[in-house]
């Protein structure tokens, strides 16, 4: 059974010129152990799809799915106060910008200890020396001294080792990261990368990894989705995506890469791909 | 966060001095002789006029005069009102708890009601709820106190007879002045029933004076909780499984809450001003009241000494609200 069954979810939202898709029907799946990368570029529908599968985008938002299962159980009927027992503890997610994704006006600490405290029930003292654990486990130095410091007073590679000890507090089966080094600069990138796949070994959950850095996705994912406009467009495991990509679009852009680039100008998709066929294309 | 409050305190002695030479100028800027009030209908001859000008000091140059004022203030001596000849400090010391226990009632109300009026109307936003509250809020915050004040007196006291028209007790009751704050006293005196008089008065001229505020602060809560509902850190409460009322009553509001708080503080010196016009509604004797009548009789001590505490109080509350600021926001404290 999969961890995370998707199938034909589709999400629009109601705009002032009519209404806008911005998922159109995708299938996806995620194993225990399995990295999934969804790609794809800026607008894509990759985040959407799993802020929809997570309950997390707001109420304008229409989701539909034939199939939409975490674990065996129904997220599309679950009511909210089920889901959000779910959330946080067996799902977790990390986002793109980790400074502004910690709360300003609370301590690291009571961030970490709030997950510890409504999912696992731990008292006080045990939520602290908890939180000291996971701190040390994401490589944060000083872990005590460190749980009462506001995220201003942290970079952004330690705001984000945060956001991942908030994430694994409560030992998810899966973890999405929406774009979790994006937003860092090079070697902080790599860092964060090695650490994210050395708790995904060592805790066995399942990740699905949204990233548009084909770079990320050979190096981290055992399972690539790609995605254009709301649409998958192939999905295939990363050797194969990478050896031998079977859609014009996943070539394109393995070929819009900096390293290609000739003169002053970057290659973009468009120069690979006649952008306007593919606008109905899609596999499930 | 000591370097913060010291930064804070600085503050405050440039502004005592502006506020030293407004409240100074303003007096005698005002047209009319305060002799020639003082002397009233009975007239006065030009020798008495120049003699008493002379005694009170006010033909001497401005510049002495203000010097001699700002001089007098550092030994505590705000000067004699020219009507009572009482010490200035002294009346306002006596009137000020009922200006204070107004003005209290009157923000808490503001802020009690505001704030999860703006909340809920960010939530809702767009909805009935929120398109009514903040009508409401814009009528509000548009309407003269006066005239607003003398509708609920019609429709409260008048009308429906159950609500006092003025006064901040019915004249049943007696006891000595113990505190000023009418609400203890008249708690701390036992007799039966004086409270709930105290209070029935003290319902209208405090809803009269929280009206503006609560629209600013309403309006303010609202348009700061929408900013910080698409927040990342939101996204993030969420993500974790918090409950709504978690995300929105812990997460986003002490977030919201840092300028609405900065809003409550400028609502402060607003409520003084209102509380001129109200208490004069409302026969209140407070500060407001008594400023009025001493600008009518053009009693220079008592009104540049009123000015000038009444703006010290100002300073200070707003100097609470800069260091709850900082308690709010640990980048503020943290800087």
């Amino acid at each position: 059974m999969a961890l995370l069954e998707i199938r034909n979810l589709t999400v629009s939202f109601e705009t002032s010129t009519g209404l806008f898709h911005a998922v159109k029907g995708i299938d996806l799946s995620v194993q225990e152990r399995e990295v999934l990368a969804v790609v794809g570029e800026s607008g894509s529908g990759k985040s959407v799809a799993m802020l929809a599968s997570m309950g997390l985008l707001p109420k304008t938002a229409k989701i539909t799915a034939d199939v939409m299962t975490f674990n065996g159980r129904d997220l599309l009927t679950m009511p909210d106060t089920e889901r959000r027992k779910i959330i946080g503890r067996d799902i977790s997610m990390i986002f793109q910008e980790p400074i502004a994704s910690l709360n300003p006006c609370f301590t690291v600490g009571y961030q970490i200890e709030e997950v510890l405290r409504s999912h696992l029930g731990l008292n006080r003292a045990d939520c602290r020396k908890r939180a000291v654990e996971l701190f040390g486990a994401v490589g944060i130095p000083d872990p005590e001294k460190r749980l009462d410091s506001y995220p201003h007073q942290m970079s952004g590679g330690q705001c984000q080792r945060v956001m991942i000890a908030i994430a694994i507090a409560c030992k998810p089966k899966l973890l999405i990261a929406d774009e979790p080094t994006t937003a860092l600069d090079v070697t902080i990138q790599k860092q964060i990368l090695d650490l994210l796949m050395s708790l995904q070994e060592e805790t066995g959950m399942g990740m699905i990894m949204i990233t548009h850095d084909m770079g990320v996705v050979a190096e981290t994912a055992d399972r690539v989705a790609v995605m254009y406009k709301g649409r998958k467009m192939e999905e295939a495991d990363v050797v194969t995506l990478f050896d031998n990509p079977s859609h014009s679009y996943t070539k394109a852009l393995l070929s819009a890469l900096p390293e290609l680039a000739t003169g002053d100008r970057l290659p973009t998709v468009s120069d690979f791909v006649d952008t306007a066929s593919l606008q109905t294309e899609g596999a499930r | 966060m000591i370097r913060f409050l010291l930064g804070r305190f600085a503050y405050l002695v440039p502004t005592f001095i502006g506020i030293t030479i407004v409240a100074f100028g303003f007096v005698r800027l005002l047209p009319g002789d305060p002799v020639l009030l003082m002397a009233g209908e009975r007239g006065i001859s030009p020798e008495r006029h120049a003699q008493l000008t002379e005694q009170l000091g006010y033909d001497r140059p401005i510049w002495v005069q203000y010097f001699e004022f700002v001089g007098n203030l550092f030994q505590g001596d705000f000067g004699n009102s020219l009507s009572t000849k009482k010490p200035v400090l002294d009346e306002f010391l006596t009137l000020f708890p009922a200006t204070i226990e107004l003005g209290l009632i009157a923000i808490l109300i503001a802020t009690l009601v505001g704030i999860p009026l703006g909340v809920f109307a960010a939530i809702k936003r767009g909805s009935v709820f929120d398109q009514v509250s903040m009508g409401a809020a814009l009528v509000g915050y548009s309407m003269p106190i006066f005239w607003w004040g003398l509708l609920l007196i019609i429709f409260f006291s008048g009308i429906l007879g159950w609500t006092p028209v003025s006064g901040r007790i019915d004249l049943l009751y007696f006891f000595p002045n113990g505190t000023g704050f009418m609400l203890w006293d008249s708690l701390a005196s036992g007799q039966s029933g004086a409270f709930t008089s105290a209070v029935r008065h003290l319902i209208l001229p405090s809803i009269v004076l929280a009206t503006i505020p609560m629209a600013v602060i309403a309006r303010q809560s609202r348009s700061a909780m929408l900013e910080v509902l698409s927040e990342d850190y939101v996204r993030t409460a969420r993500a974790k499984g918090m409950s709504p009322f978690r995300v929105v009553g812990i997460h986003a509001l002490r977030n919201a809450l840092i300028p609405v708080i900065t809003t409550i503080g400028l609502q402060i010196g607003v409520l003084m001003a209102g509380a001129i016009l109200t208490e004069t509604i409302f026969s209140w004797p407070g500060i407001g009241k008594w400023m009025i009548d001493s600008i009518s009789r053009r009693d220079y001590p008592s009104v540049q000494g009123g000015l000038l505490l009444m703006a010290g109080v100002v300073m200070i509350v707003n100097l609470i609200v800069d260091l709850l600021y900082g308690v709010i926001n640990p980048r503020i404290r943290h800087k």
